[in-house]
């Protein structure tokens, strides 16, 4: 079975906005999110900037006990679902709820939730042993990342297939993809599928700093996020959310549902090279894009726009820049590229969701988000990567890409239903 | 005579990132590329942090990610042994 | 789109490798699953006094340094060692060498519920006692999820379609039921399976502080599915790897051997806590079955979930029964003699369950006697039973109401 896939429902939370609406102003104005972190007294850390959402668990409607048992990022995820599901126009369940699952993509999961125990299992570091008296009942919850897919599922009441797709800085674009596979191959209908994390806490700020990939740019945190640009030194960590709800085309259709593009084909490489390292010449991201153009049946020309990993460290740009020459041929030189990074930051798992969302609304409104920042353009970084200011343009065809830890390389075209296809 | 050693090097990176099993540390490897030595850019990282640590001193990231041989990392680490000393 | 191969051509299993409380191979392994032969005894890795359970499955005798270059030990926690060792087994056990395929047809897929957890407390521990600048450059992810399958493909130059996947206990089989897919839609070769660890003091309490670990003192008495006695599991480590590849690409190449057919694998999950709908169990069963075009009565052996505690025991029990009759197919439970391993667990399953295909028996149940009637199930208890064995089914539940369901085939002569 080959099934097509659609995206009916958009679900967002991301630094600077509330929801969808919020989201979409923010990129197409070119503003940016980032801030000095507030989360916890930074000061001891060599990157002290981060992209925070001012999120209300309360307010957004959680009870205190789902408020309690959920880390951070889990509440996002749940918030996401109801609202991508609320704006499909589809029940909890939807037709049938064993014919309906869940794909969330995190890649560091529960870290918030988990150095809370820690923090206190452990008299602030203090003890190498665990208190056998302190056995908080939710600390198994956030050893074990299972949990957030579960309450997914629980808010989607989905009983098909769920799971949780943990590939790192890829997990958003590839929770995504196993979502439309299991569609496409015909293990589920409708499929609430995205991605969450809310890395903004000590341990992971520490994981970063010692591999001096986050920016040290504390003294102007609103533009402390420069992918592409000359003065860029590394990415901004941020927090995030998006979810969607994915439903195979022709039932979509018969219910009328409002759909907001097709997910045309994806495809994921590892580059087996180094665990955090990238080789410049971009061959495994460069093989990914054209798998997933080849399943889309589409050539690089039908692209319109591309949405970069664009992290802002050096070495991603330069690779993902390889990369799109290398896949793309000559149109990697007509075709505008850009990095939301730029404004909202690197969240890490979820990122890879966040993206999609742009490039989703990028086709909804035909207009191309910037790459804010971009000032002075690394010589290296020679495409057209959008400087500050949105395009409106005709935006039919998107081309997102995604790369992370562990060597993962990602890429998902998606596009409006009626474009055509060879 | 330097502070900082080849011998001090070799045991702290084997510490931090391990022996690497194709390359004989115990060598003449002043000058030879810690690539080659199998030690990549996270083993010097982790390196750089310990003998920060261990000696008392700061060392700049740029030089760190610059630095290419054993020769060139006792020079960083002994310049800023010596510029705390003065 | 590239058209999904044909469905009755399965992908197979042409290479497994094991690593467990009872075996660090594939034969020593196997040996003390039919002799009954148990990996449980008092935790020893730190002072466990105090704690309300203190029993694991652990692995002994495993030295890294003799599997694993040095320059992979400061950057691996326990768990991945584990992975990358049985990565290297399963990859010879199934004749595959650097250049036997193109990089681009092989993948990863492991599962993972725990992380890198002994490694990521130590870094913790040094976050808070000590600063930032203490923290290990390889944190970032020497405690990720995504560690196994990233270190596997970057050992074994494996580039093709990779992931890795969470669904606490369930997630080893969902990682096998990847490999499957990502075979079926064209990558000729997918390692796939899980491994867990975290038996370091906060890794156990967090396990502990989950309910449902036992607390019974005594080593035989503590993990028994499916008896009236069942009073939690123990936890344990370790797990399984398996080359899972094309079937005629195996042929092709001249893979030496060919374990098994995956022939089918589906995932549910249950409704939500309180929720008067059914569990998905059933469901996950018949879907796998469906899946491998089996009917219940193709199925000769059922290596079970077992949890240990009454209420899942009689879930699994039910729909057992269910699908197959009462006392419709022998049961088996060997993960008695290693603790469950979480993702590894299942993993570990289909191994022994392919072993039961090779050599025609199947193991027992370890210490569970007193089965109560009413679960009409036909546990394989005490001693191995020889019978012949084609298929077998493989069941995972993971907490909070994941399920997965794999059949296994014996190969076609």
């Amino acid at each position: 079975m080959n099934r097509r896939v659609v995206i009916t429902g958009i679900g967002v939370r991301a630094p600077g906005g509330a929801g969808t609406k919020e989201f979409w102003e923010l990129l197409s104005a070119g503003r940016t999110a980032t801030r000095g972190i507030t989360f916890f007294d930074a000061s001891p850390f060599r990157s002290r900037v981060a992209g925070e959402i001012d999120f209300d668990p309360a307010a957004e409607g959680l009870t205190p006990r789902e408020i309690r048992r959920m880390d951070r990022a889990t509440q996002l995820a749940v918030v996401c679902a109801r609202d991508a599901l609320a704006d499909s126009g589809t029940a909890p369940g939807g037709p049938d709820p064993h014919r309906t699952g869940v794909s969330l993509g995190s890649a560091v999961a529960s870290a918030t939730s988990l150095e809370n125990e820690y923090l206190v299992l452990s008299d602030a570091g203090a003890s190498w042993l665990a208190d056998p008296g302190y056995l908080s009942p939710h600390m198994f919850d956030y050893l074990s990342p299972g949990m957030m897919p579960a309450e997914v599922a629980w808010a989607a009441g989905a009983e098909g297939p769920v799971t949780m797709v943990s590939d790192g800085c890829t997990s958003g674009l590839d929770a995504v993809a196993h979502g439309a596979r299991l569609i496409q191959e015909g293990s589920a209908d409708v499929m609430v599928a995205g991605a969450a994390d809310a890395p903004v806490t000590p341990i992971v700020a520490a994981c970063f700093d010692a591999i001096k990939a986050t920016t040290p740019r504390n003294d102007d945190p609103a533009h402390a996020s420069r992918p592409f640009d000359g003065s860029r030194n590394g990415f901004v960590l941020a927090e995030g959310a998006a979810m969607f709800v994915l439903e195979e085309y022709r039932a979509a259709r018969r219910r009328g549902a409002r759909i907001y593009a097709e997910v045309g084909g994806f495809a994921t490489r590892c580059n087996a090279y180094h665990m955090t390292g990238l080789k410049k010449d971009g061959r495994e991201m460069a093989e990914a894009i054209r798998a997933a153009l080849d399943e889309a049946r589409m050539d690089p020309t039908a692209l319109d726009y591309v949405n970069a990993h664009g992290s802002g460290t050096r070495q991603n740009d330069r690779h993902e820049t390889a990369a799109f020459k290398r896949a793309l041929g000559p149109h990697a030189h007509a075709v505008p590229i850009s990095s939301i990074k730029s404004m909202i930051g690197h969240s890490l798992g979820a990122i890879g969701s966040l993206e999609i969302a742009a490039s989703v609304l990028a086709i909804e409104h035909h207009v191309v988000p910037p790459t804010a920042n971009l000032h002075t353009p690394d010589p290296e970084c020679d495409l057209d990567y959008v400087p500050l200011t949105a395009r409106e343009q005709r935006v039919d065809t998107v081309l997102s890409v995604g790369s992370g830890f562990g060597g993962f390389q990602s890429a998902m075209v998606l596009h409006r239903p009626e474009v055509a296809t060879r | 005579m330097a502070a900082f050693t080849l011998d001090d090097l070799r045991r702290i990176l084997v510490s931090c990132a391990g022996e690497n099993d194709g390359a004989d540390l115990h060598g003449d490897i002043l000058d030879t590329p810690f690539r080659d030595l199998g030690y990549d850019s996270l083993a010097l990282m982790e390196t750089a942090a310990r003998v920060e640590r261990e000696y008392g001193i700061d060392v700049s990231d740029d030089d760190i990610a610059e630095v290419e041989t054993p020769r060139g990392l006792l020079g960083i680490v002994n310049d800023a042994l010596g510029a705390d000393a003065a | 789109m590239k058209p999904p191969a044909a469905p009755s051509d399965n992908p197979v299993i042409t290479g497994l490798a094991v690593v467990t409380p009872v075996g660090l191979d594939t034969e020593t392994f196997w040996k003390s699953v039919l002799a009954g032969t148990s990996g449980i005894t008092p935790l020893d890795r730190f002072d466990t006094t105090g704690y309300p359970a203190r029993l694991a499955g652990q692995i002994r005798g495993f030295d890294a340094a003799e599997h694993l270059p040095g320059r992979l030990l400061p950057q691996t926690d326990v768990s991945t060692r584990y992975a990358l060792t049985a990565a290297d087994r399963a990859l010879t056990d199934a004749g595959v060498t650097a250049g036997t395929l193109p990089d681009y047809d092989m993948g990863v897929v492991t599962a993972n519920a725990l992380g890198g957890f002994e490694f990521t407390h130590r870094e913790f521990r040094k976050l808070w006692s000590q600063g930032p600048e203490f923290v290990s450059v390889y944190e970032s992810f020497a405690w990720f999820y995504a560690v196994n399958t990233g270190q596997i493909s970057i050992r074994h130059a494996m580039r093709g379609p990779s992931a890795a996947l969470v669904a606490e206990q369930a997630g080893g089989l969902d990682a096998l039921g990847q490999a499957r897919r990502t075979v079926r839609r064209g990558t000729r070769l997918v390692l796939a399976g899980g491994v867990d660890s975290a038996l370091d003091p906060w890794g156990w309490a967090s396990q502990l502080a989950g309910g449902r670990v036992s607390t019974v003192p005594d080593p035989a008495r503590a993990y028994l599915p499916f008896d009236r006695a069942a009073a939690g599991y123990v936890p344990g480590e370790g797990g399984a790897l398996l080359v899972v590849e094309d079937a005629r690409s195996a042929r092709d190449r001249g893979a030496p051997r060919i374990h098994a057919e995956l022939a089918g694998h589906a995932a549910t999950f249950d409704p939500p806590p309180g929720s008067d709908r059914p569990g998905g169990l059933r469901r996950a069963i018949e879907l796998a079955l469906a899946d491998a075009e089996t009917p219940p009565d193709g199925i000769d052996v059922v290596f079970a979930d077992a949890a240990g505690l009454p209420a899942l025991d009689r879930a699994e029990a039910d729909a057992l029964a269910a699908v197959f009759g009462p006392r419709g197919v022998p049961v088996t439970a060997p993960k008695t003699l290693t603790g469950r391993m979480y993702a590894g667990g299942g993993p570990a399953d289909v191994a022994a369950a392919v072993l039961a295909l090779r050599d025609q028996v199947v193991p027992a149940t370890a210490g569970t006697r007193d089965v109560p009637a009413d679960y009409r199930l036909d546990l394989v208890l005490d001693h191995p039973r020889e019978l012949p064995v084609r298929t077998a089914l493989v069941l995972a539940r993971g907490r909070w109401g994941f399920n997965s369901a794999l059949v296994v085939r014996a190969p076609r002569p």
